[in-house]
This record gives structure tokens, sequence and C-alpha cells, in this order.
């Protein structure tokens, strides 16, 4: 009892937090609701609908924890088929099967479906839907709408439709592609600049707003009509009462014909991919380490779609990029997707007539970058890294896809990746002998650790790469655990890749995830999956250090420190900090060191959110290590979002004779006790005597930086400088007390 | 126990590259647990043959080996089984094939019906060599059967005389037994919990079984338990294996049927794809 009661005290205590974040993330889901039902040709508030249906069912119902739901990316591929040629009402009907088969999927325990596709033949499918998207908008982003049969016909049009906008004679055309370019350019640059003003309303939330703001601009300070051709506005988003007396009729009467059959399998199937690859990509990002449940999530996702579908909505699918910005804002548990929900309520409630102001062109162009974020040459770039035969299943899988359907698409990347396997292990007895037999063994060795031991034989792929994850995903992530491959003959991309996810996963959470026993393999004529394919392409001229390299080389000479401008992926030191909790650390260069390795300045590469809400950080820090122990806290600079955040996500520890410090500081901690005790006069005075750092103790180490950009020479001298002080200081401050 | 539960050993022997490495292998085997050899042989007796065999086996002689022949002719499978049961054979041995090029051993037809219809105890041995090569380490299963108690009697009892210096006692604890799914964090720590006590649960089962066991047998070697998940009957070929047993010992199946091959489970496993010299008790 007193469990539950703490759990629900805890849940009260989380509510602001998850407020503010599905405010934020209601922001981005907006735009793009009714940019995804537009691109699917249903009416725009379709989208919105499935958000709303899907954020307050899936909220409830669902197992997973910081996940937003609402209508996905993947999906637009497939509506836009089934509405062509189906029609909209009987799309409606294929929308709440699909549903219903995603129910079953979830009592059978399928959530893992898209375990059984190779990954590379997922990553093409998925390029195939981004180049779908962004051949069909491009052209609506610059006016220019046009009509083909083909995909691939949309995609070779592009040229032509650039062409066109400078030989438009009607200005009101030229006006909607001027706000179409706009709009891509502030999805393009917004992640660039860091303004925690700016960046607390997501871009496409900027571009609803500006082309809002310019439209009553004109109305009532020009007092002209809007410049943009009306054909190009949003047209059509119904009133509250509208969608709740105009409810869809969806059509079953042609339930039995094969294209309506068709429809349903690619829409369950995109869903549950799509899906199961966000909640997976979500879970990582997870501040509190959670686990999802898949199956219960694609329960809930199918009865939300079902739902969604009788009230006129799209498929309800789990969706990475706004659930990334969920975690990004604080979101802990479900009900920031409840909340989501509730927001987009009330914009449609009070806001419907204000979103007919925003030009079509401007909402496309957000799509325009959802499609070229998901087929990015950067994507083929990472696949051919991979390995050559990645590139021949990718493409024919995006290839097939554009041509032929998504279906097909994926079923054709399966074949050609089994010949693959076939030809390169040239073995197909191997395969086809031992596809049934039980090839995992997992045990605890006894005594000692007790660490987990799995043993793989025969092969490991994309075929039975379930068997595998079945027994990984028993092993709690706080573990140790040795993978052996010794007595595996063959080991696929894709299961190299899913082995990566949990290393990263196992790292995150505490525990130690170990591959061993591939060595042979790579003997073995260079195989072509195994891991270390990470390994950087050797450097051709020896010495091409940058400006700022040579300038820090001089600089540790000078400081007698040791340089090293390698990038060095194990960051496992900054593990803990709670900075880094919702960030993937990539890696860390242009490390200056002392000696024994107990002061640290680095520059460092991490990413925040996912998707086109993905953020890549450089930033300079320093961290070192305390022989004593010191409580955990962060200080952080006060400005007005910290105060805000103060009322609502954190607790600001107010040290008592300094009310300078408390208003100029946010000290935030969980033991507030020793941190008032550690805070004495001195180190209040240090830090008022200093410049502004952001500084965060993890108990025996230390980690400061300043912005988060590289520092400049000057900048990281006086860092280096604050941090030889402040560990001065806190040695001084352990020695008369201790903690 | 009986106080030699292999008192008569007995091998099918066939004039092929094999016999020399065969018949050294059973040799030596029965002098190390003092038994008598029987060897069958399916075809006409004829002095040449037993001069053969008497040549082959004259170095043990000085040892005590006592052997004896027995030709009969008729389908390999029936004289072998026969023979061996007419004789009172309680052990009867059984060389595999290796496959060419490959390191892995399978059982013959042959050798395989022997196996399924064997009233006595069976051992395959997957690399019989003239040269004796030392029994380090022996992997027992631990399932929960009536079988078990003498399996892994036998084992150690073979141990002894084997003087190997590892037995390792194997619980082989399937998905079902656990009864809980993973699907979040709530059940993966239920399933674990669930785990440990079927851990718990199944290593007093086996202590009790080895508290009965004489002290004379367990004090040369040094014996252990493992729990392993997987499936039942294959997953402990697969741990003898990546452990590299010299030998794993099992319970003889239940009877099998024709559906039992279809879909192989147990001992039909470990047949197809053999880790180690299999000792299978009846």
């Amino acid at each position: 009892m007193s469990n539950k009661s703490n759990q629900a005290k805890g849940f009260i205590k989380a509510l602001p937090k998850n407020i503010f974040s599905g405010l934020v993330v209601s922001l981005i889901a907006l735009p793009l609701g009714l940019g995804l039902a537009m691109a699917s040709e249903a009416p725009p508030i379709a989208g919105v609908i499935a958000a709303i249906v899907g954020g307050v069912l899936v909220s409830i119902l669902g197992g997973s924890n910081v996940t937003i739901s609402g209508p996905g990316n993947g999906l637009v591929g497939v509506l836009l088929i089934a509405i062509a040629t189906l029609g909209l009402n009987s799309a409606y009907a294929a929308i709440i099967c699909s549903g219903l088969l995603l129910i079953v999927l979830g009592f059978l325990r399928l959530g893992k479906l898209a375990n059984y596709f190779p990954s590379s033949a997922i990553q093409g499918m998925l390029a195939a839907i981004g180049l779908i998207i962004l051949g069909k908008q491009f052209h609506i982003m610059l006016a220019n709408k046009i009509t083909r049969a083909n995909s691939v016909d949309y995609l070779l049009e592009i040229p032509n439709t650039i062409k066109q906008v400078f030989l438009y004679t009607d200005s009101s055309l030229t006006y909607a592609a001027i706000a179409g370019v706009l709009s891509l350019a502030i999805m393009i640059f917004y992640p660039k600049i860091r303004n925690k003003y700016l960046q607390l309303i997501p871009a496409p939330m900027w571009i609803v707003l500006l082309s809002i703001g310019f439209s009553y601009y004109v109305e009532l300070v020009l007092k002209t009509p809007n410049p943009i051709h009306p054909q190009y506005m949003i047209s059509g988003i119904p009133s509250i009462n509208e969608i709740v007396t105009q409810l869809p009729t969806p059509n079953f009467s042609n339930v039995f014909s094969w294209s309506f059959f068709s429809s349903v399998l690619a829409l369950t199937l995109i869903a549950s991919i799509e899906s199961l690859l966000s909640i997976k990509a979500v879970d990582k990002l997870d501040p509190e380490k959670r686990r999802s449940n898949v199956n219960k999530d694609i329960k809930a996702l199918g009865l939300a779609t079902i739902v969604s579908g009788f009230l006129g909505g799209l498929n309800v699918v789990t969706v990475i990029a706004r659930s990334s910005v969920n975690v990004n804002n604080g979101g802990t548990n479900r009900s920031a997707n409840f909340f989501h929900a509730l927001f987009l309520l009330l914009f449609i409630m009070l806001f419907s007539t204000q979103l007919t102001r925003i030009p079509l062109p401007a909402l496309m162009a957000i799509l325009v970058f959802t499609g070229y974020k998901l087929a990015s040459p950067k994507k083929v770039i990472s696949v051919f890294n991979i390995g050559k035969e990645q590139l021949i299943i990718f493409f024919t899988t995006l290839i097939v896809t554009l041509k032929i359907g998504l279906i097909t698409g994926i079923l054709a990347g399966v074949l050609v990746t089994l010949i693959i396997h076939f030809v390169i292990s040239k073995n197909v007895g191997l395969f086809l002998k031992n596809i049934l037999k039980p090839n995992v063994l997992m045990f605890k060795e006894e005594g000692g650790v007790g660490n987990y031991f799995v043993s793989v034989k025969h092969y490991c792929t994309f075929l039975n790469y379930t068997k595998l994850k079945q027994k990984l995903d028993e092993i709690p992530e706080n573990k140790e655990v040795i993978v052996d491959f010794s007595l595996c003959e063959f080991v696929d991309h894709t299961v190299m890749e899913n082995l990566h996810s949990y290393q990263e996963l196992f790292q995150k959470k505490g525990g130690h995830f170990d591959v061993t026993g591939l060595d042979m393999h790579n003997a073995d004529s260079a195989h072509p999956f195994a891991l270390r394919r990470v390994l950087p392409v050797a450097k051709i001229f020896a010495s091409n250090l940058t400006r700022r390299q040579n300038t820090l080389k001089a600089l540790a000479t000078d400081y007698k420190l040791v340089f090293n401008t390698k990038k060095v992926k194990n960051t496992s030191f900054l593990n803990d900090y709670n900075y880094f909790k919702t960030k993937k650390i990539n890696f860390i260069y242009n490390q200056l060191s002392d000696n024994a390795n107990e002061l640290n300045v680095f520059d460092i590469e991490f990413s925040e959110g996912e998707f086109i809400a993905k953020e890549v950080v450089r930033s300079t820090m320093l961290q070192f290590n305390l022989e004593e122990q010191i409580p955990k806290f962060s200080i952080d600079k006060e400005g007005f979002l910290e105060k805000m955040q103060s009322f609502t996500v954190v607790h600001d520890i107010a040290l008592k004779n300094h009310p300078d410090f408390s208003k100029r500081f946010l000290l935030t901690g969980v033991d507030e006790i020793e941190i008032k005790a550690f805070f004495n006069d001195d180190t209040v005075h240090f830090f008022e005597s200093n410049p502004y750092y952001h500084v965060e103790s993890k108990g025996n180490s230390v980690l400061i930086y300043q912005k988060e950009r590289l520092a400049s020479i000057k900048e990281l001298k006086a860092m280096l400088n604050f941090g030889k002080q402040l560990k001065k200081q806190f040695s001084i401050v352990t020695k008369c007390t201790t903690f | 126990m009986k106080t030699n539960p292999f008192d008569n050993i007995g091998i099918g022997v066939t004039f092929s590259p094999n016999l020399n490495a065969n018949l050294n292998a059973v040799a030596r085997l029965c002098i190390k647990f003092n038994s008598k050899l029987t060897l069958i042989h399916v075809g006409e007796a004829s002095d040449d043959k037993n001069e053969v065999f008497s040549n082959l086996l004259k170095p043990f002689l000085a040892n005590g080996l006592q052997y004896k022949v027995v030709f009969k002719t008729g389908k390999p499978v029936d004289v072998i089984l026969s023979v061996s049961k007419k004789n009172k054979v309680d052990l009867l041995v059984i060389g595999a094939l290796k496959k060419e090029n490959i390191l892995k051993y399978y059982v013959g037809s042959i050798a395989r019906k022997i196996t399924r219809k064997a009233q006595c105890s069976v051992l395959l041995l997957i690399n019989p060599t003239v040269a004796p090569s030392p029994c380090k380490h022996i992997v027992v299963n631990g399932l929960k059967s009536p079988k078990t108690h003498q399996a892994i009697e036998s084992a150690f009892y073979v141990s002894h005389h084997l003087e190997a210096k590892k037995l390792t006692i194997v619980e082989e604890i399937s998905q079902h037994q656990v009864h809980v799914n993973v699907e979040d964090d709530k059940s993966l720590r239920k399933s674990t919990i669930v785990k440990e006590r079927i851990q718990l649960r199944e290593n007093s089962r086996i202590n009790k079984i080895i508290e009965n066991i004489p002290t004379v047998y367990k004090s040369k070697s040094n014996f252990t338990t493992q729990s392993i998940f997987g499936k039942s009957g294959y997953s402990i070929g697969h741990y003898a294996q990546l452990v590299r047993a010299d030998l794993l010992i099992m319970n003889a199946p239940n009877k099998t049927s024709f559906w039992d091959r279809v879909f192989p489970h147990d001992i039909e496993y470990i047949l197809t794809e053999l880790p180690t010299d299999v000792l299978i008790i009846r």
C-alpha cells in the first residue's frame, strides 16, 4: 500500500514536468499531424485526430513510458495508395482493420515482427518512404501542384519544378513558393542555433506561428488580401462541432478485394515496424532507464487505430521525433503523451480558424525535410560503410518499393539478403538444416560474479535473430553479459547492429555487454558483417591537424599536458552525469589531460533528440576526479527559463545566508542537507567571484562546461584555470568536513 | 547400485580402417572399468578374423583383459541387439562417423537405430584413437526424471574410474518452467526471481541425489552444478561442446516415435550433431 501511495506521490510530483513537455510536443505534433494527413491526401484534421486519440488511449493502456503516439511518417506512402485506390471511406475501413490486426499481433506476442526483417532492407524501405514523401511534396512546396502516376515520376519532375518557379507569372504563386523555401530554411537551420528561448518552440511550430503572424500582419496592418494564392492555403479545417457531428462512415463493402487486403497488410506491417523501431530508440533515451512492454503498446496502438479510424483519423503509431522532443523537455511518464493530446484538442477547439491561415507550401516544407531525413545521403553512406552487399539490399528494397509497392519491396529485400547470405557463406545447407534448431544457449555462470553467458551455434541472421533476442531480453541490463559466437559460422549485419544497440543499452543502464568469438570470422576473408567495421580509414597524411588543434598542441606543451586528437568512443566515465541522461554521446576528441589523468579537458560531440528533431552538438568540457567523496549536485546559471522551471521541473536549493547566490545560481541535487553543508561561505564566495560555469558533481568526479559549443582557446584556458581552482577549493572543503 | 554397472562391454566390429582405433579405445575402457569385452561381428566365423582380433588386442591381455568374439549372420542392427541381449552386455560401444572436412560428427543410420532400440547403456565415441587420451571433464544431465538418479550415479562411477578432474551436473531449465514472459521491467524482475527459485529447487534436488552416492566415488573428482536455459536435450549438447567436455552422460530417452524424428527433441538432437563422446545410461 505504501508503495502504491509513493507511486502516486511521485506521479503527482512529476505532473508539472509532463504537462510542460506535453505542451512542447503538441506544438510539433500539430503541424506534423496536419502535414502528414495532407501528404496522405486525407483531410488535414485526420492527422490531428489520430494524435489526439493515440495520445489519450495509448497513454492510458500502453506499455511504454516516454513515447508519443500519433500519425507516422512511414504510413504516408501506404495511406496514399490506399486512399487513391480504395477511396477515403474504404481507406478508413482499412485503417480500422489494420488496427484489429495489430491487436491480434499484440496478443500473439508478435510485437517483435520487425525483428524478422534485415535491417538494411528496413533502411531501404524507410528511405523509399522518405523519397515518396519528398517527391510528392516538393512540388507543392514550390507551389507547382502536379499529378503523376508513379512516385518515381514525381522525383524525376523535381528539376522541372525548380525551373518552373522562376517562370511564374502569377505573383501569388511566387509568394507561395517563397513561403515554402523559407520554411524549409527554418527546418534546416533551426537545429544549428542553440538558444534556449528559441528552442522552446519546435521548428515546425515556428513555421506555423510565423505564417499565421504574417497573414494577420497583411490583413490587419497592410490591409491587403493575403498575397499567397488561395489554392495554396490549408482549407477545410473543421471546428470541433463539425468533427463530432460529421463522422465519416467507413465503407466495408470491398473488404474481400485484393487491394483492400494488401492495404490492410501494408498498414499493419509498416505501423508495427515503425512503432517498434521508435520504441526501441526511445527506450535508449529514457532517463529512468525503463523497459517498454512492446506487446502491450502494440495492443494499445491497435485499439487507438480502430477508434481513430471510426472518428476519421489515420493510423496511430509510436513516433520517434516527437518522442525524443518529449524526453528532451523533461517528460518522464505516459501522462506527457496524454497532455500532448489534450493540448492538441485545445488548439483545435480554440484555433481551428487560425489554422487555415497557414500556407500549404510552408507545411509541406516540413514534410520535404522529413522525407529528406529519411532518405538522406548520410544514410546511404552509413549503409555503404557496413559493406557493399548491404548497399545491394538497400537499393533493391528502395527501388522495388518505389516502383511496385511496400510489401513487394520489403519481400524483395528479404530475398536479396537471403541470396547474398547463401553466396557469401557458400553453404546453403547451413541455413536450411539448422533453421528450426534452438541454437542459443544461455546460462548464468555459477559461483563468483555470476556473469550471464550466451552461446550461439550454427548461424545467426535475421532469420533466427528472435531466438537470440528472447534470451538477451531475459537478462537484467545492469548485469554482465558475454555473447559468444565461437561456435557460430555466420553472423549477419542485422544481428551485429542489434547487438551494438544492446551494448549501448547495457552501458547506459550500468551493465556490461561483451561480444566474443568473432576473431576467427574476421580472419576468414575479412568478414563483412563484423562490428569492427567502424575502424576509421587510415589517414593519407600523417599530420593534418587543424589550426585549433595546433594551438591546443602548443597549449598542451605550455601547460605540461598530454594532447590526444583521436576520437575516443568509450566515454563511460561520463555515463552517470545527469546532463547526459537524455543525450547520446558520439565521441570525445582533442583531449588534454595531465599525466595522472586527473584533470581532463576535451571536445565532445553528442546528440539530442532523434530524426527530424535531432540536434548534434559539439562542446568543450572539463572533467576532474576527486580523492574524497562530495555530495552529488549541479549548479547552473539561473535565468528566466530556469526560474520558470524551478516552479515546475526542478527544485532550487536555497542557501540561507546567501540570497545573492541563490538568486544567481540554480543549485539542484537530491541530498539537500549534505549539499547545504558542503556549500560553506568560502565555496559560495568562490562561485560568486568566478564566471558562470555549469558544474555537475557525481560524487567523486566533477564535470564543467560553459556553453553548448566548442570553446575558443582563450575560453579553454579560462576553463582550465577555473577547473584547477575549483578542484583545490573542493579538496579544502572535504578536508574540513567528511561526507 | 551394482558393484560394477559395466560388467560386460560389447562392441560391434567390422573390418574398417577404424577397427584398430575402436578396439584400442574399448579395450582401455574395459581395463579401467575392470569389465569383460564382447566383440560382436556380423558375418561368418573364420580363423583369419579371429587372428586379426587377437593380434590387435594382444597388448591388453597382459593387463588382464578378458574377451570373447561372437559371430552371427543377419541384419547388423538385429544381430548386434540380439547378441548383446543374449550375452548380457551392459554397455554397447559405437563409433561415430566423422563428416568429411568438417569437424562435426554424426551417427550413421545403423548406429542410430541401435541407440534407439538398445536395452543397455550405449557409448558413442566420436573420435576413437589408438593412443590413450585423458578424460578431463564430464558433463551429466540433471533433468527431473526418475532415470536421472541412475545417470548421475553412473557419472560419478565413470568419473572415478576414468579419473576425470571435473564433473558438471547440468540442469536444463526450459521456458515452460519459468512461466513468465519477459515484456517489461516488472515481468523481468518476476522471471529473474522465478528462475532463481527454480535454480535453488533444482540444486537441492540434485544435492539429494549426490548425498546418496558412495563417498568413494565423490572423493577424486571436483563436482559442480550448473543451470542452463534452453531447449531441453539440445542445450546440454551445446553446453558440453562449449565447455569442451570429454564425455556427456545422458538419460535414455523415453520410447521415441516417428514424429520425434521429424520434430527432433532430447536425444535425437544429440544424435544429429554429436558434441563429444556421449554415454546414454539405461
